[in-house]
């Protein structure tokens, strides 16, 4: 054993106490201007919502550069869609943005029904957009409850939560699974919806309004969100357009550009709903637009559940989608079909298309070339998340990092998205 | 969407400032398509620009394998005004598969350009910071073209080692 004092006396004995004099005017302090600092910020940080890494340049406390690293959790689900046949790959589509799943697998299966050139019955397409709305519903309370937590807020988390779970409960019922449901499918919905669950969302959607107006009580007039987020990240409408943003940032700067509004798909046309937009793009009117948006999403599941027209939920081509189950046991030629689909799945005319539609975060597009086979030769996905991303520099440059955080927040990414 | 009388138009239109340009118009299922010459896309799109297509979507690549040219960028606009798109479309063989970028025009192109280049290897010209995007920086390949393998990266468990394992030590 060696004692203690045994190696102070050792050290003490080869380094001498005092260092050699330094000449004091050397040692000038730096200018606070000079001093730059290179931050790592993430990729494991709770508030990057996800594995996003932002190499941030500060001086103090201010951001002068900021670069997002990307890339962590690339699963190459593009590449993976190429080996599936169509309707296999929606499972995977799904998975890019986990919280807007009924948004890729529509994007997926819109393209591909405009290749096929196939009719989609109207009862599907009502289907489509409540459970669309739900989705959208349900992203935003993810999103409101973490950024809220981001800012300091503990107890919206647990109120987005618990609404959130109730939509789950309602795509448990309607789909089976509560997330990455596969309902949406080439040619319409997986099923219909069960006997009660009508009533079950229409009691949901009547009560959600009251919730969001609970939510702003809490929140819109609260001090510390209020400092944190009026004019905050503000950028002005022609950056945002130049940089390809759409959604809530785009309509927060007062662009009112909605595609359910200006291209309406699946019978958006149908419902009545307004688009709200706000007026000089800060975080803060981000937050508003949003907190409208799920409003309004409750007002056009409200009608989508109440106009619910009769029919069938999912085209009776069956080139295309599986027969009735009771059909297999009497029909030779259904078993065929099924076995068909079940195996190789069914061929796509070669082409290409081009789909967008409005996700919880903007543009979404899903690109899908098909080279005649059963399987896709390209899925690409305009995903945007991976856009808007590019926006984040201009919104935090020369401001507080403290603001890069609400900025991160009220920007919404979803890296499951931006990576693919 | 332009109908095809006016995408024929537009053809001709760029096809008369420089008849090398246009390679081909392509109408399918509504949706408009111009393929250009790698050379021509700038100016083309910015051509559509002043017809009003001042939203980039999106830009993104195909790889047409075993088609020539192999490889294909498009670039997906938007007129905001009176809700039309127009796709055009470049192709470009692996061999010197070079386009201008045109981030300069369209900020948004700026990571789309990274991905197209990370994924198929497509080389933009003038892209102010042309890097890997979504692979690691010191990846070889480019995992989008159709001749690389799906499982083509080997995925080290620790009963999957080659050496067993102490890889740790």
């Amino acid at each position: 054993m060696v004692e203690v004092s045994d190696i102070v006396d050792r050290d003490l004995e080869q380094k001498p106490l005092v260092q050699a004099a330094y000449d004091v005017s050397s040692l000038q302090q730096p200018e606070y201007d000079d001093e730059l600092l290179t931050l790592n910020f993430g990729p494991h940080h709770p508030a990057t919502h996800g594995v996003l890494r932002l190499l941030s340049t500060l001086e103090g406390e201010v951001i002068r550069d900021v670069k997002p690293i990307i890339g962590y959790v690339h699963t190459g689900i593009e590449k993976t869609a190429e080996d599936k046949s169509y309707w296999k790959a929606i499972p995977v589509v799904e998975r890019m943005d986990y919280l807007a799943y009924m948004f890729n697998a529509y994007a997926f299966c819109g393209a591909t029904e405009t290749l096929v050139g196939l009719e989609i019955p109207k009862r599907a397409q009502y289907l489509r957009v409540a459970h669309m709305e739900l989705n959208r519903i349900k992203s935003h309370l993810v999103w409101l409850g973490t950024s809220a937590l981001d800012l300091g807020a503990m107890s919206m988390f647990w109120y987005c939560f618990r609404d959130r779970e109730e939509i789950l409960d309602i795509l448990e019922m309607s789909t089976g699974q509560r997330m990455h449901t596969r309902y949406i499918q080439v040619g319409g919905v997986a099923e219909d919806v069960p006997v009660g669950w009508a009533d079950k969302v229409l009691a949901f959607a009547k009560s959600f309004p009251t919730r969001v107006d609970q939510y702003a009580a809490l929140l819109s007039k609260n001090e510390i969100v209020l400092q944190r987020l009026r004019h905050t990240g503000t950028v002005d409408e022609q950056t945002l357009l130049g940089l390809g943003v759409t959604g809530p940032l785009l309509r927060a700067t007062g662009n009112p550009w909605d595609l359910r509004k200006a291209a309406p798909y699946s019978s958006y046309d149908d419902f009545e709903f307004t688009i709200p937009v706000g007026t000089i793009g800060d975080n803060y009117d981000r937050y508003k637009v949003r907190l409208e948006e799920m409003k309004q999403s409750a007002r056009i599941i409200e009608q989508a559940v109440e106009g619910m027209p009769e029919g069938p939920w999912i085209t009776d081509d069956r080139k295309y989608a599986l027969p009735p189950r009771h059909e297999l046991a009497t029909s030779m030629e259904a078993l065929i079909h099924h076995f068909k689909l079940v195996t190789e799945g069914f061929r796509v005319p070669p082409g290409e298309v081009y789909f967008p539609v409005e996700s919880p975060r903007g543009e979404m597009g899903c690109f899908v070339r098909s080279d005649g086979s059963a399987k896709p030769a390209r899925v690409h996905m305009r995903d945007p998340s991976f856009v808007n991303l590019q926006a984040l520099k201009p919104m935090i440059i020369d401001t507080y990092i403290a603001d890069m955080i609400a900025t991160l927040a009220m920007l919404d990414p979803v890296l499951g998205g931006i990576d693919r | 969407m332009p109908d095809a009388t006016g995408l024929e138009l537009f053809a001709q239109e760029i096809g008369d400032t420089d008849d090398q340009a246009v390679l081909g118009t392509v109408f399918f299922r509504d949706r408009a398509t111009l393929l250009v010459s790698p050379k021509a896309v700038p100016a083309a799109l910015q051509f559509l620009k002043g017809k009003g297509y001042t939203f980039l979507a999106s830009v993104h690549g195909v790889d047409y394998f075993p088609e020539e040219p192999r490889l294909g960028v498009l670039y997906e606009l938007l007129d905001m005004k009176t809700v039309d798109r127009i796709t055009v479309k470049t192709r470009v063989h692996t061999e010197a598969p070079i386009v201008p970028s045109v981030t300069h025009d369209w900020p948004t192109a700026n990571h789309q350009e990274r991905e197209v280049y990370d994924m198929f290897g497509v080389h933009f010209t003038d892209h102010p910071d042309l890097r890997r995007i979504l692979m690691p920086e010191d990846y070889e390949g480019f995992p989008q073209r159709r001749d690389f393998p799906i499982g083509g990266e080997p995925i080290i468990f620790t009963h999957s080692e080659a050496g067993g394992p102490g890889w740790w030590k």
